[in-house]
């Protein structure tokens, strides 16, 4: 296989991300434990640095024998996860500190799951698929132990990675059904497959099934989100910030991709399977969240609701349909972010605790991180006029342009249970009174990233504009 | 007609003052005050800038006015049109009136976190006026679903004693309304390819079976907001539990979310629906009429009576809206209007004793009168105003919404009238207890009169109550030609129906 000039350009991002990963990875090698705080910054920076590359000069076509896709969804969705994961470093720092487990090894490890996330979007062929998808996990169970002496952090992984290799196992079992029928891994091979007639064929729609559950416990859809409260709750909290954005945007950016190309001639057979996961993710991410005490475990059933909101966007299977995942997705982006930096700023004299309860009284105390919380609390429940009310319009105007009725109603009235634990942790901020105050956090990046969520959260219905263009732009990807 | 967005300053002007709040800080002492200073000042001027509205609105004219238009989200279709006609003018007055007044209500009485308080209530107000100016249906959305923030935190803060229950109660009660209907406005934008309201209105031609079940949608919503029974159960609670400025807010403003939202959209969009549903509307009133008006005569608690008065004065709204002719309809926005005055001044004549003995039990209180001259005077005159006594603005609504019903449905008109019989039983019986008998109670005997503040708060109530009572013309008017349209274009509607109906 020649590969031309072509590809190596249109995967320079992906290049300059591993190159400096490793490059960062001999640094800290070299000069030891001293370096950590300039490569979690470097990180950071080499990160979003690949987002600027992603799309200056933005360059579109397949590479390496049609492995690897680059459009502008696929750029979209990386710079998403790019910008999650820069932030979730740069969020690292004082939590690890604190916990003396400041290692140099992490912010590479984030590099390197990152660049998995980014193969992973950009697969275009079943094999590059199961490799961007191993390299992301594999770095992410590490990660999600990386508290070594924490015995949450080390069953975090241990659950994640157990977990984990089944949902690879059932993707690579249903991948290679898939290619004993349709002759070939490669995405448009496929698809050629599937519209010469091999749809019929049983074997097909078995091992499409068996992808789309590997692919669902990979998002957390419900029935495969077991894992994702644990881990969540167990992972320290950075971690947690991590996994609720990075690998969950690039999960389903695969799905998208994966269902919406190659097996886009079987969506009447797919749609069921992501509109029963979509209503039941939606259910059980509100019902299941109503009574959890722990703050990090009650954004984990809140992000299993979310990803509801996005397969019924995927389950559209319309223009629309992507444009609104897009949309969605930066929103929640924005949000989750908030809501984990102002979770990581919980500490009462030095310790930092994860309990809703703890947040009683805090509108007295610092009324600006609970003003901050009150309004992503609100955005998550979907009120207007704050994000993600927007997020979630979007959504149910592909929805029910694609008669998906009922499953809108039910997605509605389940953003109804959700709003109720919502706003749980907003009367216990503002209603109760405070049994013992938080810490005050001194000026540093939690609070700035608090704030400027809250600020693009609240005055996003000033220009939603900008973002749902973005979206069209990127829909246009899979539609050309 | 200006090239001033003159209705954009009268909703976000507000927004002004909550921003200077936010940002001032200082010694808790001297924030207090210029909240309340600045929340005051910036509620009266949006007071004055909306009068400019009524002064320069068109009253022959039944198109909307002061119209402004702009992309928002062109990507949807969405965009940020507003304007008022003749039915909105006076419930964005009456938005504007009564922010200012709550906040004077509240200068004493709330003394903990004043800064969120005014920030809250400046907050509501720009929804509530955006609402009522919202000619696109996303953007009548946001502000119509806006407002529950503010008003959360409103009863949930400042609230009595179960006012986290009913903070819930009131949020997930109107939420669960306001989501189905905001299924059905994704519906109608999906029909016409945009949410603006006069194309939506224009455009929209849907099958019997799909309007019944967008009207019903939109019903769940406004339904839950009027309230009519039997989905009111959250008003009382949130009522007693809020403070008063917060009742007030809520009965003289929220309420009128439902009514208005019938008249805006209900029925211009579905007219059909609108009036195949109309029995429905016309026995849930009647219940809702009777119903609570006897519930309403074994409350304990003044507030509590009140909020069932409401739900009861609130039948008479809804059965004046589908009965669907010029008198009753008419009646409908003036009974809307003149509860927005009346009852806000009721739950106002709480406060103030409530103020002084906190309790608002009916049992605690009795003759009031011989050392309350003047509140027992105030008390009076909002009671009969209450109970629709002539001369009075609650006669003029209830007496054209059922003059306007007698001549569709007799029935209905017959049933409607004795509520008011009900309601002048209650009214009295709450002012008996309260005001006249004995001053027998130790706890009363050093009880003190109105002071200066609370007559500045009555006082435009009182002139706006007589003004309405006596000559009902200036508000009428200007709504006429608004009403006109409205039941034309529903006749021709219903007309267009029957004909195609017709043909084979």
């Amino acid at each position: 296989m020649v590969v031309g000039l072509e590809s190596w350009t249109l995967a320079r991002p992906e290049l300059f991300l591993a190159a400096s990963a490793m490059l960062l990875l001999i640094y800290g090698v070299v000069r030891g434990e001293v370096a950590t705080p300039f490569i979690s910054v470097a990180t950071s920076v080499v990160m979003l640095v690949t987002a600027v590359l992603l799309f200056a000069p933005y360059r579109e076509g397949t590479a390496f024998a049609s492995l690897f896709i680059v459009d502008r969804l696929t750029a979209t969705m990386k710079a998403m996860v790019l910008i999650g994961a820069a932030v979730a470093v740069l969020m690292s720092r004082s939590y690890f500190e604190q916990a003396k487990a400041w290692r140099f090894e992490y912010p590479v490890l984030v590099a390197l799951a990152t660049l998995g996330m980014m193969l992973m979007i950009s697969a275009n062929d079943l094999m590059s698929l199961y490799v961007g998808l191993e390299l992301q996990s594999l770095a992410l169970y590490v990660i999600a132990a990386f508290q070594r002496d924490s015995l949450r952090s080390t069953e975090a992984g241990v659950k994640y990675f157990v977990l984990g290799s089944v949902a690879s196992g059932m993707l690579l079992f249903g991948a290679s059904l898939i290619y004993g029928f349709c002759g070939g891994t490669a995405f448009v091979q496929i698809s050629q497959a599937l519209l010469d007639g091999k749809a019929a064929e049983f074997g097909v729609v078995v091992g499409l099934v068996f992808v789309v559950a590997g692919l669902a416990f990979k998002v957390s859809a419900v029935p495969f989100h077991m894992w994702t409260p644990d881990v969540y709750e167990g992972a320290p909290t950075p971690v947690t910030a991590l996994f609720a954005v990075a690998p969950k945007i690039a999960a389903i950016s695969l799905m998208v991709s994966v269902l919406m190309g190659p097996f886009k001639p079987l969506f009447l057979q797919w749609q069921q399977i992501i509109v029963v996961a979509a209503v039941l993710s939606m259910a059980l991410g509100a019902f299941a969240a109503l009574r959890q005490q722990n703050i990090k475990r009650l954004m984990a059933y809140s992000s299993i609701g979310n990803v509801g909101y996005v397969l019924l966007g995927l389950a559209s299977g319309s223009e629309k349909g992507i444009q609104s995942i897009v949309f969605y997705l930066a929103i929640y982006l924005v949000m989750t972010l908030g809501v984990f930096a102002t979770i990581l700023m919980m500490k009462r004299r030095g310790v930092m605790v994860e309990s809703v309860s703890d947040l009683a009284g805090l509108a007295k105390s610092q009324p600006m991180m609970a003003f901050a919380m009150l309004l992503f609390m609100f955005s998550l429940a979907g009120i207007p006029p704050l994000a993600g009310f927007w997020g979630k319009l979007y959504i149910f105007i592909a929805a029910v342009e694609a008669h998906l009725y009922i499953p809108a109603v039910l997605g509605v009235l389940a953003s109804v249970v959700a709003s109720y634990y919502y706003l749980r942790i907003v009367k216990v901020m503002y209603f109760d009174e405070a049994t013992d105050a938080l810490d005050s956090t001194p000026f540093g990046v939690y609070r700035t990233v608090a704030f400027v969520s809250a600020i693009l959260v609240t005055l996003f219905s000033l220009a939603p504009q900008p973002l749902s263009l973005i979206a069209a732009a990127a829909a246009k990807g899979l539609f050309p | 007609m200006s090239s001033w967005p003159i209705l954009s300053l009268v909703t976000f002007l507000p927004l002004v003052g909550a921003l200077f709040c936010l940002v001032v800080n200082g010694p808790k002492e001297a924030v207090d005050r210029n909240c309340r200073s600045a929340a005051l000042l910036t509620s009266l001027a949006t007071f004055l800038v909306s009068l400019v509205l009524w002064v320069r609105f068109d009253p022959t004219k039944a198109s909307f006015q002061f119209e402004e238009k702009l992309d928002w989200v062109p990507a949807l279709s969405i965009g940020y049109h507003v304007g008022i006609d003749g039915i909105s003018l006076f419930f964005v007055l009456l938005s504007t009136l009564l922010t200012p007044i709550c906040i004077l209500a509240s200068w004493e009485s709330v003394q903990v976190r004043v800064k969120e308080y005014m920030i809250a209530f400046l907050v509501l107000e720009t929804f509530m006026v955006g609402m009522f100016c919202a000619l696109d249906l996303a953007l009548f959305y946001v502000f119509f679903e806006g407002v529950l923030i503010p008003m959360f935190l409103i009863i949930g803060v400042w609230g009595g004693k179960r006012r986290v229950y009913a903070a819930f109660k009131f949020f997930l009660y109107t939420l669960l309304g306001s989501v189905l209907m905001l299924l059905a406005i994704i519906a109608v934008y999906w029909q016409v390819g945009t949410t603006d309201l006069p194309t939506a209105m224009e455009k929209l031609d849907l099958p019997f079976t799909w309007q019944c079940w967008l009207w019903l949608a939109f019903f769940a919503s406004f339904a839950v907001k009027v309230p009519m029974w039997p989905v009111h159960t959250w008003l009382p609670d949130a009522h007693v539990e809020a403070p008063t400025a917060g009742s007030v807010i809520l009965a003289g403003v929220l309420l009128k979310m439902g009514g208005y939202g019938f008249l805006r959209f209900s029925i211009p969009l579905f007219p059909e629906a609108s009036q195949y549903f109309a029995p429905l509307v016309f026995g849930l009133s009647i219940v809702a009429v009777i119903y609570t008006s006897l519930v309403a005569l074994v409350q304990e608690d003044m507030k509590k009576l009140i909020a069932y008065s409401s739900v009861a004065h609130m039948g008479f709204v809804t059965i004046g809206a589908f009965i669907m002719n010029m008198q009753s309809v008419q009646g409908s926005i003036f009974q809307m209007l003149s509860h927005g005055i009346v009852s806000a001044a009721l739950f106002l004549c709480v406060g103030v004793v409530y103020d002084r003995m906190h309790t608002r039990e009916i049992a605690a209180y009795g003759g009031l009168v011989h050392r309350m001259p003047r509140y027992a005077f105030t008390f009076m005159f909002f009671t009969l105003a209450s109970v629709g006594l002539p001369g009075l603005s609650g006669f003029v609504g209830e007496f054209l919404v059922l003059v306007g019903t007698f001549k569709a449905n007799t029935w209905v008109a017959f049933l409607a009238t004795t509520g008011i019989i009900l309601g002048a039983a209650y009214a009295l019986w709450l002012y008996r207890k309260i005001v006249f008998g004995e001053l027998t109670k130790d706890s009363l005997k050093g009880i003190l009169d109105m002071n200066r503040r609370e007559i500045a708060l009555f006082l435009p109530l009182v002139l706006i109550t007589l003004w309405m009572g006596i000559y009902p013309s200036s508000f009428l008017d200007p709504m006429a030609p608004s009403v006109d349209k409205l039941i034309g274009d529903y006749q021709a509607a219903l007309k267009l129906a029957r004909t195609a109906a017709l043909v084979p």
